[in-house]
Formats: structure tokens, C-alpha cells, sequence
């Protein structure tokens, strides 16, 4: 297929991978210790474990897969105000699909399908507007949701709703911003990576100058990178060659998409409909200043939270969740105390067990089941030489 | 066989079958009335067309002397169709019923032989529809050469289904000597499959309108008695045969690998997959291993016959993609890896619930 086999050609895999160990080598040597590098967008873990690009990479290179799935990191209080609102009589809930799933502190959204609520999934918010069109006597609300990706297309619906006085349409915003998320993580001081691939879905829209901190102020790294395969090796290995240089810059190896300012029509429409909250509630990392976008007063018509009485409980991560150590590179997926006992895929605890870019999800579906099992044989056995005997 | 043949001498002599003179179904039908019988007439009676449903006992009587010349054991299954739309490219919710059950008789190595037709109807369902969706049933029960013999009609109330379910139980017969079984594959088995995958899975999606995208993809809806019985002859060998519906090829595949305690190796690379399908799951963010087909099967045969099975299913009309996906392995047992075009690997678990639509 056109535009995708070139993108996952095994052969210039090959090369690149002779290059990046070859790099591993000589960096190993300096660190001593395995270089991580942080993904910070979901659809770049789900890319990596969908072509077990893992399973290609030298073992001195560890990914840490970011925060950067925003159904992963929705608090449970949030996902409550969902279903409440997806109770309401005459509302038609509706949501992208991978949401549906999200365990709330009493149900899903899925359960209260099943319990007799109207929750419908879309695959664009413009189609959330055509139901209204379609049904002026009930209210439909779109569960608004993920990073600067999502933010434009949600924000031309509202203008559209707007010049169309479409009324019984509104948004229920969820949506969150990349960056303090990275700065956060970046002022954790357990922090220990080396360097970064950026989103590139979410930098098409907001450019690329606005992770210059990372590399000025942070000294790290940062390659904004495509989503197929040979995107991803290549990105790592300009990571690695900055590393390798003594370099710390913003690169963009996604240029065929990523124009370095972004794309001015999107960044419009955010600036029309959004503002920055204070503070938003993340699963995992807890509250982030500056993290989370809601609608500007001029559009309350259609904010949800204005339209509807919304309670928004904040409910606290299960204790034994350890998310954000997982989030931070800290510590590997299969390494969190109840990964694969308490919290399966079918029974998720975390937020990074619930959708199939969640971190650990995508460790316990595409994961190399013998590498992690003796990994964590090999944790116990540590701990029990620590322990002594007994 | 034909039915003809089972029919009691004492069978009344044919009577003059009802007609439905409104154009929807109404609660008036199922009240087991004359507007029942009418209905059951002229919609079911009339496609189906065979003296033993036209006797209207409460049940078929099929001679066991038949049965018994054809094989040494009877297998039966059952399963219920549910779809929306009722029709959709390639098929429609009849067609479905029928090559879905003798699909399931097929794979344990049985001939079809009979099978059952039950329908619940929402009332206000067009009779033409259900006219036609009966008369989609009876051509593909024709083709196969199996007969519907018994069936139930019901109508509920609006709401209380979505327009048509239907179940259908399948009877069949196996041949002394074939003997397969999910739990019988050895390491080194070859994995075929009859050719190229998820077509019904995305053409349902499709169909819904709900993605907005347009796509001529139609579902490979197909009973695969005629194939499957052309690959027993050539590989009498075969251990394992199972269509992949739900779930895909993926579900079968870790069926097969947890039954057997077996690992199972497949290629992305040698996986077939029609263009529009793997763009479909592109935009989508979607997994063609995990999506439905309703006309393709996993086969497991020993490798000294994998060749002469992969032979003649490609000779067969529903065979000609057939390809050799992957291998049964002695390690990992119990689980499915996928060595990715890339050049990785990755293993290829069970899904949890639905197969979702990524957000971005």
C-alpha cells in the first residue's frame, strides 16, 4: 500500500538498527547504565508494540512509554461525570470509541449503556452534530477528549453548532495540553531520562518551538517523530546522535507532516473556543497547573459543565496503583505490584491498563511474555538476596 | 439427499398455502392464529419448499438408516444470528444463518445434512424483507444441498429485538476415520488459511455508515463444506479446522494454541489481506487479525501435508488466496507470536471485549 509499505521497509530497518547500536555502543560506554528514552505519545507505544519494535532494539536502549494517552490518564472522577451525564434523560451521550471502557468508580460508560443510557460511539465530533441535526428533541453532549490532536476538530464543531444555531448540542471538555505534562515529569526528581521522541500528531498542530524548553533549559533531547516503524527507529536514532554529539535541540523527523510553527487554522479555532483551566486532575500524576483546557465564556452555550449540574467527585488512584512510577520511566510496567494479578486488562486498576495505548496494556497483550517473566524473576530473586535469609 | 426421500407415504396431500395481504408484520402474526399460519406460508413454507416442513408436524422426522450409511457419528450445533443491517454487501442475515451453522458442522469434519430455521421477528418488520431474507435462507440451503425441515416463528413487541434474530441448529454426519480436534496439534503443523482476511468484519462496519467511509468491500460469506471436504481428501492428515468468525483468526489461533499447548509463529507477511481491508484497519487503528470473517478458515495440518492441502484448497473457488500463515512451536505454549513485517515481534493475545476504534 502506498504511503505505508515505504514506512516499514525491513531492510532500512535493518541499516538504521546496525547505526543505533553501533551509537548504543559508544554512548553505553559513557553512561554505563541503559539509555531511556521517553515516547511521550500513546499512538508511538501502540506503534512500538504493534511491529515489536522493542524486540529489535539493542538492550542498552530502554523506552519509557509516556503519558500520552489521554484515555489513560482520565481520572475516574471525570469518567463518573460521563455516565452521570449519559443518564440524564434526553441526552445522547456520545464518545470515541476507546473510552467506552474507561472504569469509573461505580461503572463505565459501557455498563451504563447496558443499564438503559443512550451512549453512542462516533468517530468525529461533526458526527455528534449530525445527531443533533437529527434529533432537535434530545440533547446530545460529545465527551470531548485528548491532547492538541483532537482539540481542533472538536473546536470547529462548536463554531460550526455556532453559525448553524444548532442549540442542543454541547461539549463536555476533557481535553488536556502536552506540555506542562512533560515539564512535570521533567521537574520529578526521580526523573533518569536521556532524551525524547515528541508527538507528532499533536505537533502538527502547535508547531515545534514550543518544546524548546526541553532541550534549552532541561538539556535533553527531543525528536518529533512520525508513527510508522522506520519513523520511529529513526527518530531514536536521532535522539541517540544528539546524545552522541553533546547536542540538545528540538528536531523534527516528522517534517513530511510537522511544519515547524503548526497549522495557524487549528491553532485559531483552539484560541476561539479554549482557555487553560488552572489546574487539571491526570491518573497517575495527579494535578497539573495550566494541564487542561475548558470552553471560554463566550461558548458556555455549549459547555456541558454549564449546561448540565455536574458534581465532579474527585476520587483518588486505587492505592496500590503505581501509574506514575510507571509514567516517569521509574519503574517497567510488569515491575508495579499488581500488574497482571489485581489489574488486568479485563479488571483495570490503573489508567495505563485500560486502553491498548496504556503502557501497561500494551505490555500485557503484545508484551514479550518469557522477557518479562524472567525480568521479574529476576527482581524477586534480587529482593530475596536483599532480604537475607531467613 | 433430498428430503423428498424422508417424507412419510401417509403425507396429506399439498394444501393450499396462505398469503400476507399487509405489508408489516404485526403482533397479529405470532398469536399462533390464522395470521400466524398465513406468515409461516407464505414467507417460510413457500422459500423453503420441502414436504417434510409442508407435513407441519411440531417436528422433522429424518430416517437414522440415511444417517447411518454415511458416517458413524452425528454432529449438531446451534447458533443464533444477530446483525445490523439485516442485508449488507455480500450477504444478508439469511445467507448468514445458513453458511454460519454448516460452517460449524463442516469444521468438526461432518457433512451437512439439515437444519432448523427459528425467528423471532420485531413487529413492524417489512413481510417483503422477511420474504426476501427467506428466500436468500432457502437459495444458499439449495446450493449446499442441505434442507431446512423444522422451524418456530415469534414476533415480539417493537423494541424487544432489532428487527430479525435468527437461529438455526444444524445437523450433520462424520465419516469413520476423520478425526479432528482443537487439542491435536503438534508442534511443526503448518497454518493455512483459505484467503484474504476480515473482509465481513469490515464490510459490516462499513455498512453501518457509521465511519463515513466508502469502500466496496463486501463480506466472504460462504459455507465451506465444499472445501473443507475437498482438503480431508487431499490431507487426510488435517488436525484442526475452525472458521474464524468473531474474534478473527487471532481468537482461533489462541484456542488452538492454549488447547493443544502449543506456541503458534505466523507472518505478517504471509497473512492475506485485501488492500481496502488493511487501509480500512489503518484509519480505523484497527487489527485485521481480530476482525470477523464469515467464509475463511484456520487449518492445522501435518507439515508432509501441508503441501498437498494448500494444492487443493487453491483449486477450490473459496481457496484460491489460501496461504501458509505460520507454524505450531514447541515453545512458548499457549501463546501466538507475530513476526511483523518490520522485522519485530509481538504476541498476539486474546481481545477483552469489543474491538474499539482508536481515538487519534
Amino acid at each position: 500500500m502506498k504511503y505505508i509499505d515505504e514506512f516499514r521497509d525491513p531492510e532500512k530497518a535493518q541499516t538504521l538498527l546496525k547505526e543505533i547500536a553501533g551509537l548504543c555502543d559508544k554512548l553505553h560506554g559513557r553512561k554505563g547504565r541503559p539509555l531511556k528514552i521517553m515516547e511521550v505519545c500513546g499512538g508511538h507505544t501502540h506503534a512500538i508494540f504493534r511491529y515489536g519494535i522493542e524486540t529489535m532494539l539493542p538492550d542498552e536502549i530502554e523506552l519509557v512509554h509516556g503519558p500520552g494517552c489521554p484515555v489513560c490518564v482520565l481520572p475516574m472522577g471525570r469518567v463518573d461525570d460521563c455516565v452521570a451525564l449519559a443518564e440524564i434523560p434526553k441526552v445522547i451521550f456520545t464518545t470515541f470509541g476507546d473510552a467506552v471502557r474507561v472504569p469509573g468508580s461505580k461503572k463505565s460508560l459501557l455498563q451504563a449503556k447496558s443499564e438503559g443510557a443512550d451512549v453512542r460511539m462516533v468517530y468525529s465530533p461533526l458526527d455528534a452534530l449530525n445527531l443533533a441535526r437529527e434529533n432537535p428533541d434530545k440533547e446530545i453532549v460529545f465527551f470531548a477528549l485528548g491532547f492538541e490532536t483532537t482539540m481542533p476538530s472538536t473546536a470547529m464543531t462548536v463554531l460550526r453548532a455556532e453559525a448553524e444555531s444548532i442549540k442542543n448540542f454541547s461539549l463536555f471538555c476533557n481535553h488536556i495540553t502536552i506540555i506542562p505534562t512533560v515539564k512535570a515529569i521533567l521537574d520529578s526528581p526521580e526523573l533518569q531520562l536521556d532524551g525524547f521522541l515528541g508527538p507528532g500528531h499533536v505537533s502538527m498542530v502547535i508547531g515545534n518551538a514550543p518544546y524548546e524548553f526541553i532541550a534549552k533549559q532541561y538539556e535533553k533531547p527531543i525528536v518529533v517523530a512520525g508513527f510508522e516503524p522506520l519513523d520511529i527507529l529513526h527518530a531514536l536514532w536521532m535522539v541517540l546522535k544528539q546524545l552522541h554529539d553533546g547536542r540538545c535541540e528540538v528536531e523534527n523527523q516528522y517534517a513530511r507532516v510537522v511544519a515547524t510553527h503548526g497549522n495557524d487554522v487549528a491553532l485559531d479555532a483552539i484560541g476561539k473556543v479554549f482557555e487553560l483551566r488552572e489546574f487539571f486532575e491526570w491518573r497517575g500524576l495527579g494535578s497539573i497547573d495550566h494541564s487542561g483546557v475548558r470552553m471560554r465564556k463566550s461558548y458556555e452555550k455549549y459547555d456541558a459543565e454549564k449546561k448540565f449540574t455536574i458534581r465532579s467527585v474527585k476520587i483518588a488512584d486505587p492505592k496500590s496503583c503505581q501509574c506514575g512510577e510507571v509514567l516517569k520511566g521509574v519503574i517497567k510496567p510488569w515491575e508495579c505490584k499488581v500488574f497482571g494479578s489485581a489489574c488486568t486488562p479485563n479488571t483495570p486498576l490503573g489508567a495505563l491498563m485500560v486502553s491498548s495505548e496504556g503502557a501497561c496494556a500494551a505490555y500485557y497483550q503484545f508484551g514479550d511474555s518469557l522477557k518479562i517473566h524472567s525480568r521479574a524473576a529476576e527482581i524477586k530473586n534480587t529482593e530475596a538476596m536483599l532480604a537475607g535469609p531467613h | 439427499m433430498n428430503v423428498a426421500e424422508l417424507t412419510p407415504p401417509s403425507a396429506p396431500a399439498q394444501r393450499q398455502l396462505g398469503t400476507v395481504n399487509v405489508p408489516k408484520v404485526t403482533m397479529a402474526h405470532g398469536g399462533g392464529g390464522k395470521a400466524m399460519r398465513d406468515l409461516i406460508d407464505d414467507v417460510f413454507i413457500r422459500a423453503f419448499d420441502n414436504k417434510t416442513l409442508a407435513t407441519m408436524e411440531d417436528q422433522a422426522r429424518l430416517s437414522l438408516v440415511d444417517l447411518v450409511a454415511q458416517g458413524d457419528r452425528l454432529a449438531v450445533t446451534t447458533d443464533s444470528y444477530v446483525i445490523h443491517p439485516l442485508r449488507f454487501p455480500g450477504g444478508d442475515i439469511g445467507k448468514l444463518a445458513i453458511c454460519g451453522t454448516i460452517n460449524d458442522l463442516a469444521v468438526g469434519g461432518a457433512k451437512p445434512l439439515y437444519l432448523s430455521c427459528a425467528v423471532v421477528i420485531e413487529e413492524g418488520l417489512d413481510v417483503q424483507t422477511l420474504r426476501e431474507i427467506a428466500s436468500s435462507m432457502a437459495r444458499t440451503a439449495t446450493a449446499a444441498g442441505v434442507s431446512i425441515v423444522t422451524g418456530d416463528t415469534k414476533v415480539v413487541d417493537k423494541g424487544a429485538c432489532d428487527k430479525l434474530f435468527i437461529n438455526t441448529t444444524g445437523i450433520g454426519v462424520i465419516r469413520k476415520g476423520i478425526e479432528l480436534g482443537v487439542n491435536r496439534v503438534r508442534p511443526g503443523d503448518a497454518i493455512l488459511v483459505n484467503g484474504l482476511l476480515g473482509d465481513h468484519g469490515a464490510a459490516i462496519l462499513n455498512a453501518r455508515g457509521d465511519m463515513s467511509l466508502s469502500t466496496h468491500l463486501e463480506s466472504d460469506c460462504a459455507a465451506l463444506h465444499g472445501l473443507i471436504e475437498v482438503m480431508l481428501r487431499a490431507a487426510p492428515g488435517i488436525r484442526f479446522l475452525r472458521d474464524a468468525t468473531r474474534g478473527g483468526i487471532a481468537t482461533v489461533l489462541n484456542e488452538v494454541a492454549e488447547a493443544s499447548q502449543v506456541g503458534i509463529d505466523i507472518h505478517e507477511s504471509l497473512t492475506p489481506l485485501r488492500d481496502e481491508v488493511r487501509a480500512f484497519c489503518e484509519i480505523l487503528g484497527l487489527d485485521p487479525l481480530y476482525l470477523a470473517n464469515e467464509g475463511k478458515l484456520v487449518c492445522a495440518v501435518p507439515p508432509d501435508q501441508a503441501e498437498g492441502a494448500l494444492a487443493a484448497m487453491r483449486n477450490h473457488p473459496l481457496g484460491r488466496n489460501s496461504a501458509l500463515i505460520g507454524h505450531a512451536t514447541g515453545d512458548r505454549p499457549g501463546r501466538v507470536v507475530m513476526h511483523t513485517v518490520f522485522g519485530g515481534h509481538r504476541i498476539v493475545d486474546m481481545l477483552v471485549g469489543e474491538q474499539l476504534p482508536r481515538i487519534c
